[in-house]
């Protein structure tokens, strides 16, 4: 396997990752536990109405708020997965991701030294190449989406060698799709045996697996998804493939990282959580950053453990990164397009 | 600004985010900062009659407020009076228009009402502007409803008059908003007196609806403290107090009121308990801590304060509550991100200080988080207390500040049972995933408000209101309109001649039973469905209307009423789960038997009354049996809809154990037309029989004997009324007290039940005309003889 060490070191935990004071260490997966699947209890009005005050709580103004919106870049999967994405299309994301900010952005902020790129691009398999060649030197990992994104449901056999081909061609992070069926049925030693498959095929690449919240429907699906995935060895949890119907939303984040912080618990180890698709502005970024700053800590604010899937979500925050700067209302128009 | 940003970048805080207060500050400083009282559409002068009110979180003096004097409450009486005929002429539609001008209005100025509520109560900006505010809104829509479909839905209802209100600090506008807005939909007119911590908002409330062209008279504010409350509690030109405060002045408000005709509604304090099954959503149950006792800084009366959570998870969920308390943000309430504020004042700052302390020394492990405090202002650390036992004082005493208590149970009963061991019952919270369970729970919780996963929600559409010492009467909802309407033939009722120039008393007449020999009949009491002797061992004579002697009644006395009390707590909890179904072949199988004994009670009831009386209210008495029977299984509760994703279910449920003290103008129709709503209903009853036609109930527990009643659901206890009116309306498990008597009756039986605050429903002296179907039986008796318990059930997968 040709896995670009380099490109590791980006992910790596500069701090240590610690819950509540306890030193936490990375996921490894651990024997499937039924009961801790079983014992699953979501109340889904209570978790909707928890969710409803997240943005009403809490708020950044000023310098903060810019602030929080450069780490919301830091902490993007800049993405493009469109049936006609084309090899200029990702050349051009992939040149965003290396600057997302306009230079007298950047100088206005004061903030050169951070040397600010998004988190990472996450493209189809197809522009994996393409885009390891533009990032190459930028230390910005590239993430492919695999396992027959976004269904899930060729046959195995093939998923598993697509994440094997993707590695090979650069890839150090890949996100993988779930069956889906195998939550309706309540087939948890399947997932898990998938899930575990899929995270072998990867070897040193890091893995999220999507759950496909919205196809799950309950939030009592979706916690049990999340632990099952887990279990099996999964670096990142990751809502939706932005295909379906209805993609991230707060009270599934919410569930997502409740499960995350009780696994932490139980077992001593971290893992990564990525909200993704229908996470459009700058608002909206505050609202989930607040969410995991309070529900898990600072350590979920680094591009290591936390990232969200987006791609219309940057011009939003140039926008308003200009606003805080001019103090005039920005244009989509006045900032490059990926 | 260069490195300040990237510094931000690493340490990710949050930074002040400070709601802007200029505009409320220049609306303080347009009015000198000095507000009067608003009597008769006009602002009164600022006089050295004043006090201060703080922005706790600064102690800044936002302005001088005037204290009222009595002449003061009494001029804003004297133009409410003057204001009620006009408004009362008014359509329902005319004042549905007023009322929602009132909505439109508080939304338009939402801003500014929402932070002038925060500097002068020191709760947070996000509670006030998303919460408070918006709930005063709602309750003015919702009202003006009501007031459009008053005539429709309250046939033969009318408004009370001039309605005294008196509410708290804790959610100044809304409470304002909570009195106000029925009592206007109603067609009452208003004096209403804000709390002194916080009385700006419902200032501000004066001038929207002087803008808005509310008639000069129909709302008056008076400002001040206990002194002022006093005055208004006191004067003779109000027809009802509505009170929300603490059960130490509700009870001096029952008492101040008890030998007037006054209306009571009393909004007390609480203990609620917050239970927590093993199967609930402990990440969810955790937030409804946050919702519940850390909201509003946990000055809340119907704050779940009490966390009974089940032994198995315990531990699981302290850690989680810990965890939770260590994100809570406290801070200056103005700040937007800024969970919890500042406590109202330094004596409620050190009361919960003091209690906290007590609870330590008392034994509790107390944790508090280490978070940033602000260096100045009333600020008290969120904390959570375990190892509590239900003797400890803090597990009994309302804290009123952000203090969660905790303690452990087993089984669901004894959840129940330590839900039930306090003295209040205004709200309970139950958490699990299993919907039996919890409706079960929220079935034996006695509390007037219960949330299944969930907690402090409120809509004007369901009532809020208490069980027990928590206080009496509803507030919102349909339910709540009747604490501002009474039925239209009451106030002309015709008064009871007083009880000392008819009767024969009793214990008077001793000694004179001469002709007692020869009488081969013992009448005796009734206790427990047994027939009883007198614990005194005395009887007294009874004598007929044209003073022929009769025969004997036993001499009831205290022991015997404590005999019966005990008797009907026994089996009242057990009456009132009986199916209504099942209650209701009781009392048609009572009507039945009664009627067996139709030639025989006619006789002897027409030694009291008059034969031709005798026949027509022997008839009438088995009718009235049977409207109860059939009104058994008929008086449902009904379904709120809340404009949330749940439903609020308002049962009528029992309210206990009922003592009943039966008029003497229609001996048995006026003790059936008393007793059978109650018992209809599933409550127990102590009756004490008309006293000077007491032998007439040797023949009705013979009827109850043979009617499947379970023993204790009746009881009849004779004797001197007012005696044993007495012991009943101070007994402390009795739980209502029914007075049908004269006036003295009615203010004994008042100024005795404020031990433990049990609801009073008596005529106030007035005669009832007890053949008057419309008068004297269905819905008005049923209502008193329920309570309204709201359980608010969350849907949604």
């Amino acid at each position: 396997m040709n896995v670009k060490q380099s490109e590791h070191e980006e992910i790596k935990q500069a701090a240590p990752v610690t819950l509540y004071g306890r030193e936490l260490t990375p996921n490894r997966r651990i024997d499937l536990n039924l009961d801790w699947v079983d014992e699953i209890q979501v109340n889904t009005s209570a978790v909707e109405r928890r969710a409803a005050t997240i943005g009403t709580r809490r708020t950044v103004k000023k310098e903060w708020q810019a602030a929080w919106l450069l780490r919301a870049i830091a902490c993007m999967d800049l993405t493009t997965l469109s049936g006609d994405d084309s090899a200029e299309r990702v050349k051009r994301l992939c040149a965003k991701a290396r600057r997302p900010l306009q230079d007298h952005l950047v100088k206005a902020l004061g903030i050169e030294e951070l040397h600010l790129t998004t988190g990472a691009v996450c493209v189809y398999h197809a522009f994996v190449e393409t885009a390891v060649k533009a990032l190459e030197g930028s230390g910005i990992p590239v993430a492919a989406v695999s396992t027959g994104f976004p269904a899930g449901l060729s046959p195995l056999a093939e998923r598993v060698n697509e994440i094997r081909r993707s590695v090979e061609a650069g890839a150090s992070e890949i996100d993988i799709v779930i069956t889906r069926a195998h939550v309706f049925n309540g087939e948890w030693g399947a997932l898990y045996d998938e899930v575990a498959a899929f995270k072998d095929a990867c070897g040193a690449a890091h893995m999220k697996a999507i759950l496909g919240t919205g196809d799950l429907l309950t939030l009592r699906n979706v916690a049990r998804a999340s632990w099952v995935a887990m279990m099996a060895g999964s670096d990142f949890i990751k809502t939706s493939t932005g295909k379906e119907a209805v993609n991230a939303t707060l009270p599934v984040s919410l569930v997502m990282v409740r499960a995350i912080r009780d696994y932490a618990e139980r077992t001593g180890m971290y893992v990564g959580y990525k909200p993704a698709g229908g996470i459009k502005t700058a608002k909206q970024s505050l609202d989930w950053l607040a969410l995991m700053k309070d529900e898990l800590g600072r350590p979920w604010l680094e591009p290591s453990l936390f990232r969200f899937g987006a791609s219309s979500m940057l011009a939003d925050i140039e926008r308003q990164l200009e606003h805080f700067v001019t103090g005039r209302y920005s244009a989509v128009s006045r900032h490059p397009i990926a | 600004m260069a490195s300040s940003v990237v510094e931000k970048f690493y340490s990710m805080e949050y930074g002040p985010a400070p709601e802007d207060a200029s505009e409320v500050t220049k609306w303080l400083d347009a009015h000198r900062r000095a507000f009067g009282h608003y009597v008769d559409g006009k602002w009164t002068a600022v006089g050295a009659e004043s006090f201060e009110t703080k922005n706790p979180a600064t102690g800044e003096v936002l302005a001088r407020v005037a204290t009222a004097s009595a002449e003061d409450v009494d001029a804003a009486v004297k133009a409410a009076r003057a204001a009620l005929p006009a408004w009362q002429a008014l359509s329902g539609h005319a004042r549905a228009k007023y009322l929602y001008a009132l909505a439109r209005q508080v939304q338009k100025h939402a801003r500014r009402l929402a932070v002038l509520e925060t500097l002068d109560n020191g709760k947070s900006i996000r509670e006030s502007r998303d919460i408070d505010i918006p709930l005063v809104a709602r309750h003015f829509y919702h009202h003006a409803g009501w007031a459009q479909l008053r005539d429709e839905e309250f046939p033969c209802y009318a408004p009370m008059g001039v309605v005294g209100q008196i509410i708290p600090w804790n959610f100044p506008l809304l409470m304002f908003a909570w009195k106000v807005a029925p009592a206007l939909a109603a067609g009452n007119t208003v004096v209403i007196k804000p709390a002194e911590y916080a009385p700006l908002s419902a200032l501000a409330f004066a001038e929207i609806a002087h803008e808005i062209g509310l008639p000069a008279g129909v709302l008056n504010v008076v400002n001040g403290a206990g002194e002022t409350g006093a005055a208004i509690t006191a004067h003779p030109g109000i027809d009802k107090i509505a009170f929300t405060g603490s059960t130490e002045v509700g009870r001096i408000i029952r008492k101040a009121t008890a030998g007037t005709t006054k209306k009571l509604s009393l909004e007390l304090g609480g203990k609620s308990p917050f239970i927590v099954f093993d199967d609930a959503d402990l990440d969810s149950a955790v937030e409804g801590l946050v919702d519940g006792i850390w909201f509003n800084q946990g000055q809340v009366c119907c704050a779940g304060s009490r966390l009974l959570v089940q032994e198995r998870v315990a531990e699981r969920l302290y850690d989680k509550i810990r965890a939770r308390m260590s994100t809570l943000r406290v801070g200056s309430p103005l700040d937007k991100a800024v969970d919890i504020g500042a406590i109202v004042d330094k004596v409620q700052y050190e009361r919960i200080a003091g209690l906290v302390k007590q609870g330590i020394a008392e034994g509790a492990t107390c944790y508090q988080p280490d978070l940033t405090m602000p260096e100045k202002g009333l600020f008290y650390k969120p904390t959570l207390l375990t190892g509590i036992s239900p003797a400890a004082t803090v597990a009994q005493e309302e804290i009123f500040g952000p203090v969660l208590v905790a303690m452990t149970f087993r089984t669901p009963a004894e959840a129940v049972e330590l839900a039930n061991n306090t003295t209040y019952g205004l709200a309970a919270s139950i958490w699990s995933e299993n919907i039996n369970v919890a409706l079960d729970v929220a079935a034996q919780v006695k509390a007037g408000v219960v949330w299944v996963n969930a907690t402090n929600l409120f809509d004007a559409a369901c009532g809020f209101g208490g069980y027990r010492e928590s206080g009496y009467g509803r507030e919102g909802g349909k339910e709540g309109m009747y604490e501002y309407l009474e039925p239209t033939w009451v106030k002309d009722a015709p008064a009871v001649v007083p009880e000392k120039q008819v009767l024969r008393s009793a214990q008077d007449d001793k000694g004179e039973s001469a002709d007692a020999f020869g009488i081969d009949r013992t009448v005796k009491m009734y206790i427990g469905g047994k027939q009883a002797r007198p614990d005194s061992g005395y009887s007294y004579s009874v004598y007929g209307a044209n003073g022929k002697f009769i025969g004997e009644a036993p001499s009831g006395s205290r022991k015997d009423i404590r005999n019966a009390v005990e008797a009907a707590r026994n089996v009242s909890a057990k009456w009132a789960k009986t199916a209504a179904h099942g209650r209701a072949q009781v009392l048609y199988f009572m009507a039945e038997n009664l009627s067996q004994r139709r030639t025989e009670l006619i006789a002897k009831l027409g030694e009291f009354v008059g034969p031709d009386q005798a026949a027509v209210e022997f008839d009438a008495s088995v009718e009235r049996i049977f409207a109860y029977a059939a009104w058994c299984d008929k008086y449902d509760g009904s379904v709120h809809n809340p404009p949330m994703k749940m439903v609020a279910l308002a049962m009528h449920e029992a309210v206990g154990t009922i003592g009943v003290l039966c008029p003497d103008d229609a001996p048995l129709l006026g003790f059936v037309s008393l007793v059978l709503p109650a018992i209809a209903m599933g409550n127990a009853v102590i009756a004490v029989p008309s006293e000077r036609s007491a032998t007439l109930m040797g023949e009705i527990y013979q009827v109850l004997d043979t009617s499947d009643l379970p023993g204790g659901v009746v009881n009849i206890v004779t004797g001197k009324a007012i005696e044993l009116g007495k012991t009943l309306a101070e007994h402390d498990d009795v739980d209502a007290i029914w007075s049908f008597r004269d006036e003295a009756a009615s203010t004994m039986v008042k100024a005795a039940s404020i031990g433990n605050l049990k609801q009073v429903f008596s005529n106030d002296g007035r005669q009832f005309d007890w053949f008057d179907p419309a008068q004297a039986e269905g819905r008005y008796f049923l209502r008193h003889a329920t309570q309204v318990k709201n359980i608010w059930v969350p849907y949604g997968e």
